[in-house]
């Protein structure tokens, strides 16, 4: 089956007389990989039968038991979805039939694929299986997704579907006379040039900002389960009390000092876990992050367990958004990602740089068609007005709360009333000062090819999109907004939000015209063939 | 600063601030809007009254349960008179009916040029869209009874933009309609599958 793809690949090059094409299976191992995770899901419940009827050498057996058949049963249905999936690979589209008692089936046509990508978690990583996901931008579920196919069956299955999808684009745009899908086709993956690669070090950097905490919580939630099983009353408070009296005798005789310096202990300990937690989990997501610019568009590889290997072709890349947070920013670390149609694990956008300084960025953005904006910008801020009006509409929320507090106090605490005014008072304060700060980081710029803007002031996010890509421009305005005369104006953006709100009038009906314009021009079809050719 | 933002080499045909020749980029924004055809109104007015028609029953009910409670023997906690409930009810319908439909036809236009299609809307809360031809993905002509009845279509425009995916131009002759997409269609080179 395996040596089916490459034949078939080779001898129909040209579309339309395609003789009638196979249907395919998934990998057989794939059953295999059914009976293991069912024998995963057979755990618990094997657990519960062996202890539920209590722990003696009956109980096992029907443990046992259990196990076997919650496998067996895992493993039969696994055997029937096998048997009853078959994908064909058409002359213009691929076609997935399954379902063992209602059958359904699902056509793609290669020029709607966005993209391919592999997929291997950690059993089929072990047994050599990869899965392999056509992203069409329909969106997560919608996507078609063959599980499990060999690795050399899956890059080949990647390829087969690449050719097919630049030949169904080619006539269409009428345009690629360079011989472009043609001449880029024998040099692969050897003319991959590295953009961008994280070592362990960079990764060990990286999962140090990465803190994170999310253990604790697996571990109250493990305390809770345990809860239901065992006698053990996690919500006992006498519980507690009881073992810190007869753990915590000592502690409380040991005086001042003592206390403080077991108290900073507990807080090093607790920054140590959840730094761990921090760099294994970066550690099992990035490892051997390596970004890569291929004929084809975007090449990016990561992870330690589950392993993913992405391509996006350039002219598929909408805007890029280039992050940071308030730590890592002061160390000058930002991450790049790329908007487009296609989805990455559940996000809107691909991280092509999870974690890089911004001179490392540059060459990515270059890449993918971008630039940053530059010292000779023309910067343009929201008006003043709307920066007033969004202070006052705060300091609305702050002016409820501030009488909600004073009344509450009033009623049961009149000694405290001045302290909760006060705390009221300077947070609307800080609040205001925020405003008008972010407002003057907030900015936007327009030039020849592109749109950008800014925003935040401790973390600075920038957010670029191509004037030629845009989809739509609306102007918005509410009641006050028409009283001040400022505007929101919105861009659509595939697969991501545009928008730059309280801008003057004036302004929003220049770059919407400019914008317009620069649309108008190129026909959606010429988007993706110009892009081909720059690329070629 | 708008001195500064005009020297951008991709639009030679920005000439000064505000009201250009009609080739302006900016013309477009003081293009006057064709209006909709006026028997939107009445398709709003339909829909207004349709939708009004549960609340006046339920009105009537509650109005009737509150004022029978009282003459079952029992004091009743309702104070205002019989139909105070029920006129304001028809009220708030009038405005819908009569009045807001109106208002509502004037706040809306729309202005199609040989590449692009503008959509203004809203009373309070305007909102003004333009969808350049060479980005609609698909094209929709809808009809709903009342709209069948009436023979006008709502046109909608769909795009792949995550903001404005679908752009909707309601209160169309349905004959107009159907020229604008096919105008429309002309831009849209290569069919959607």
């Amino acid at each position: 089956m395996s040596e089916n793809l490459p034949a078939r690949a080779v001898s129909v090059p040209s579309v339309g007389h395609v003789a009638v094409p196979n249907a395919e299976r998934t990998a057989p191992l794939s059953v295999l990989i059914g009976t293991l995770s069912s024998m995963q899901n057979a755990i618990f419940p094997a657990l519960a039968a062996a202890f539920g009827t209590g722990i003696s050498g009956f109980g096992i057996i029907i443990g046992a038991f259990v196990a076997v058949a919650i496998a067996a049963v895992g493993t039969l249905f696994s055997y029937l979805h096998w048997r009853r999936l078959t994908y064909t690979i058409g002359a213009t589209d691929i076609r997935v039939e399954s379902g063992v008692l209602s059958r359904s089936a699902r056509s793609v046509p290669y020029e709607r694929i966005q993209d391919v990508s592999l997929e291997q978690k950690l059993l089929p990583r072990i047994l050599g299986l990869v899965s392999v996901k056509f992203e069409t931008g329909a969106g997560g579920a919608d996507d078609l997704a063959l599980s499990f196919l060999t690795e050399k069956q899956g890059e080949q299955l990647r390829e087969l579907v690449r050719e097919r999808r630049d030949e169904a684009d080619a006539p269409a745009d009428g345009q690629i006379t360079e011989g472009d899908a043609q001449g880029a086709a024998p040099a692969r993956e050897e003319d991959a040039t590295p953009l961008f690669a994280m070592g362990p070090k960079r990764i060990f950097t990286f999962g140090l900002f990465e803190f994170s905490l999310a253990v604790f919580a697996v571990l109250g939630g493990l305390l809770q389960y345990a809860d239901s099983f065992f006698d053990f009353e996690v919500w006992d408070v006498d519980f507690w009390r009881d073992l810190a009296e007869e753990q915590g005798g000592w502690l409380l005789e040991l005086g001042a000092y003592s206390q403080i310096f077991s108290a900073i202990a507990g807080l090093v300990a607790v920054f140590m876990i959840g730094s761990a937690t921090g760099l294994a989990r970066t550690f099992s997501r990035e490892w051997g992050f390596l970004l890569e610019r291929t004929p084809r568009g975007f090449r990016r590889r990561r992870g330690l367990f589950t392993r993913t290997d992405v391509v996006m072709p350039i002219h598929r890349v909408q805007g890029v958004t280039i992050g940071t947070r308030l730590l890592r920013y002061r160390f000058g670390w930002h991450s790049l990602r790329f908007v487009s149609l296609a989805q990455d694990a559940g996000s809107a956008s691909h991280v092509v740089a999870p974690f890089a300084q911004l001179e490392e960025l540059n060459p990515i953005v270059h890449t993918a068609g971008f630039h940053l904006p530059d010292d000779r910008a023309d910067w343009h801020r929201a008006t003043v007005a709307y920066r007033n009006v969004s202070i006052v509409w705060d300091l609305l929320f702050f002016v409820i709360a501030g009488v909600i507090a004073t009344l509450v106090t009033l009623a049961f605490a009149p000694e405290w009333t001045g302290l909760a005014v006060l705390i009221v008072t300077v947070v609307a304060v800080m609040d205001a000062v925020a405003g008008v700060l972010s407002w003057r980081f907030k900015r936007h710029t327009l030039d020849a090819t592109q749109i950008a803007a800014v925003s935040g002031v401790l973390a600075p996010s920038t957010q670029i999109a191509t004037r030629v890509k845009l989809h739509s421009a609306e102007i918005s305005q509410g009641p006050i907004a028409r009283h001040y005369g400022f505007a929101t104006l919105h861009l659509g953006l595939a697969g991501g939000e545009f928008s730059i709100p309280g801008i003057p009038l004036q302004r929003a009906r220049r770059v919407r015209a400019k914008v317009l314009q620069t649309i108008a021009a190129t026909d959606f079809s010429q988007l993706e063939s110009q892009h081909q050719r720059h690329a070629a | 600063m708008d001195t500064a933002f005009d020297s951008t080499p991709l639009t030679p045909p920005a000439t000064g601030p505000a009201t250009g020749p009609a080739t302006a980029p900016d013309a477009s924004d003081d293009d006057a809007l064709t209006q909709l055809d006026p028997a939107y109104v009445t398709s709003l007015r339909l829909s207004a009254v349709v939708t009004a028609i549960p609340f006046l029953i339920g009105a009537i009910v509650a109005e009737n349960v509150l004022h029978s409670a009282g003459d079952g023997g029992i004091e009743t906690v309702w104070p205002l008179p019989f139909g105070v409930l029920i006129g304001l009810v028809v009220f708030v319908a009038l405005v819908f009916i009569i009045r807001l439909p109106m208002r509502r036809w004037q706040a809306r236009g729309y202005n199609m040029s040989v590449d692009r299609l503008r959509v203004v809307r809203g009373i309070m809360w305007r909102s003004d869209t333009v969808v350049p031809f060479g980005r609609v993905q698909h094209i929709d002509v809808d009809q709903g009874p009342i709209e069948r009845y009436l023979d006008i279509a709502t046109l909608t425009l769909h795009t792949a933009g995550s903001h404005n995916a679908s752009v909707h131009l309601p209160g169309l002759n349905h004959a107009v309609a159907t020229r604008m997409r096919e105008d429309i269609r002309q831009h849209i080179k290569r069919d959607t599958l």
